[in-house]
């Protein structure tokens, strides 16, 4: 188990990585999920040891390792470029780290036979990284980190400079490559898409913070907070302020309607609320749909999708609707909320509706 | 497929060739003109075929001089090259050193070669230059005018002070390129400070090494202005270098003939090995 306790990483006067806690367990998939310059990296770097934090600790299994040089603990880390040695054949590359560790010949070569065939590479193993393309250079890479059996495996936004194809076909075979006994495997992306892919358990970093940690898929639906329903929306998160009174909801726009039994409990007083570009729909669907007439700011039309740019009330929404749709700009037209998919947040952006302890 | 002509593209390169023609090829044509004839001026030519160049490579003069030459640049870069990786290793990535560093490394590139010869003439003289007072005072027989291995040192030194930087700038451009993460990644994986430089920072600077070596072999190849400035070539013929020897014999000795073939000679050399490293260089990145 790697945990840190109470980690705060200064750089000058900026704080990177600030009274971060958590506590990852052997064998699981963590996803450190958040926007760019959030502190990702700079966490993986404590994680591996490349830095020091000016405060907190660092414990591996029950013991202090907090000031112990990365290669004396057992890590194995990849990162977004691709990083090989650029003079040694793939085959050297991916046995570097156990020729550096001392290990005999035969073992080196099982080792790196095994990792060549799960990465797809043995055609390529005399060849030099270079000759290689991107997808393939990452796979020696990830290969280099398999043969490692390290007990915790960190993979820096790895999958980000590939193309879309291979990033699809890779992510889904990482997670069972390295789901070997024991391993903790801690992945760094800025796409909640993929965090949602990989499953496991997800951190969400904002400003160097760990706004909230636990089962992806809870966090995705039940965020504590603003900030990490923001973190774990692309689109953006919609949101608009909402006011409720007695039994029923004002938005901002004049539009109302009763309040929905998971609401009920909440106090009277001013609340954001937010929902994802997907809980707006075209046609009326749950329980009690609210409608809301809306104007057209802009449309993108994916293969099988379409993102309409929406203009309520000067707050601008998204709605993800499945087909190919053509609304002209400035169009005014009817869109469908489902009440009980409203995440509703206090005035400190603290989330009303769903409370649970920082670190599950 | 029909074939069309268009003449007006010949004015589209006209600019080039006249260029080309003026620059390079009608002062060449010139020097090979000369080299086959014999003149004593006035524009009267004899004709002289070869007994030039067959005079030239029987000449030991000519023999020593080319061996001067390559003693001497295999000496600069042997000293240069790695003195030039070690210096680039060690300036700051970062920081205000980065800036101070540049400067200090680029400005013995901004002085003229006959000042540089000049500093040095001074500070090596023995009655009142700095180096050469202090050394002998120390006991030190230094004198680079009278002893041939003090006026080499002397040469050498001057060319080390006035090149190594251009050797450090290259590598460091070299070295500052190589992204973060792969001296992260050396480091997870526990290599030696000795195995970051071979495998990682020695083959990132391989092609900005291949133009260093290229152009301080040729530049101290053509080496002229150091010897002139300090001893003319002396003490005897000591550090009478080919480009030396080309001057006494053309503008010394009026010998145009021979010292316009001796000019080819010694271009074809220059051409020669710079292939012979660039091609070596190169096919070593390729295989490795």
């Amino acid at each position: 188990m790697l945990e840190l306790r109470n980690i705060t990483k200064l750089a000058g006067a900026e704080t990177h990585i600030s009274d971060v806690s958590l506590k990852l367990e052997r064998g699981t998939l963590n996803v450190l999920l958040g926007p760019t310059l959030s502190g990702k990296t700079s966490l993986m770097r404590l994680m591996a040891g490349l830095d020091k934090p000016n405060s907190g600790t660092l414990h591996f299994d029950g013991v202090d390792v907090t000031g112990v040089a990365p290669q004396k603990r057992d890590i194995a880390m990849v990162f977004q470029q691709f990083i090989n040695y650029p003079t040694m054949t793939v085959y050297e590359n991916i046995a570097s780290p156990m020729r550096v560790a001392g290990a005999d010949r035969k073992t080196i070569d099982d080792a790196v036979q095994r990792a060549a065939a799960l990465m797809k590479l043995t055609p390529y193993l005399q060849r030099m990284p270079l000759n290689l393309s991107g997808g393939q250079q990452q796979r020696c890479a990830l290969a280099r980190a398999i043969v490692k059996n390290a007990g915790l495996v960190l993979l820096d936004e790895p999958l980000a400079n590939l193309d879309y194809k291979l990033r699809e076909e890779l992510r889904a075979e990482l997670p069972r490559i390295f789901a070997e006994a024991g391993t903790i495997f801690v992945y760094a992306t800025t796409e909640p898409s993929e965090a949602l892919l990989l499953g496991g358990n997800t951190a969400t970093l904002s400003a160097g913070r760990v706004t909230q940690f636990g089962k992806t898929i809870d966090v995705f639906r039940k965020p504590n907070d603003l900030v990490t329903a923001r973190t774990f929306s692309d689109p953006p998160l919609n949101t608009i302020v909402m006011r409720k009174s007695g039994d029923s909801l004002a938005l901002d726009g004049g539009m109302s309607f009763p309040v929905p039994a998971h609401l009920g409990e909440i106090a009277d007083g001013i609340y954001t609320v937010g929902f994802q570009p997907h809980h707006l729909s075209l046609t009326p669907a749950g329980a009690a749909p609210v409608s809301i007439r809306a104007k057209v700011i802009a449309m993108e039309i994916t293969g099988s999708e379409s993102f309409v740019h929406l203009n309520y009330a000067d707050v601008r929404w998204v709605m993800l609707t499945p087909g190919i749709r053509k609304f002209e700009t400035d169009e005014t037209i009817e869109v469908f909320l489902d009440p009980q998919l409203l995440m509703v947040f206090d005035g400190q952006g603290r989330s009303v509706t769903n409370r649970q302890p920082l670190a599950a | 497929m029909e074939r069309t002509w268009n003449n007006r593209a010949w004015f589209l390169v006209l600019p080039v060739l006249l260029l080309v023609a003026f620059s390079a090829i009608i002062p060449l044509m010139t020097v090979v003109n000369y080299s086959v004839q014999d003149t004593f001026g006035n524009n009267v030519f004899f004709w002289a075929g070869l007994d030039w160049f067959q005079e030239l490579l029987h000449s030991p003069r000519f023999w020593q001089a080319l061996a001067r030459n390559l003693v001497f640049s295999g000496i600069i870069l042997a000293i240069e090259v790695p003195l030039g990786i070690l210096i680039a290793l060690n300036m700051p990535k970062a920081g205000w050193g980065v800036p101070v560093c540049l400067v200090l490394m680029a400005l013995p590139l901004l002085i003229p070669w006959n000042v540089v010869g000049m500093i040095w003439q001074v500070f090596g003289r023995v009655d009142i230059g700095l180096l050469g007072k202090t050394l002998s005072l120390l006991g030190v027989d230094y004198n680079y005018v009278q002893d041939p291995v003090d006026a080499w040192i002397t040469i050498i030194v001057m060319d080390v002070w006035h090149w190594t930087s251009l050797v450090v700038l290259l590598c460091y451009a070299g070295l500052v390129s190589i992204p973060d993460a792969y001296y992260q990644a050396a480091k997870i994986d526990g290599a030696s400070g000795w195995s970051v430089f071979r495998y990682i920072q020695l083959p990132k600077m391989h092609r900005v090494l291949l133009i260093a070596v290229l152009l301080r072999f040729m530049d101290s190849f053509m080496i002229y202005t150091e010897p002139f400035v300090i001893t003319g070539g002396g003490p005897g013929n000591e550090t009478t270098f080919l480009s030396i020897d080309l001057v006494k014999m053309a503008v010394g000795q009026f010998d145009l003939g021979p010292a316009a073939a001796m000019s080819l000679v010694y271009f074809l050399i220059v051409m020669l090995v710079s292939w012979v490293f660039y091609t070596v260089m190169t096919n070593y990145g390729q295989e490795s």
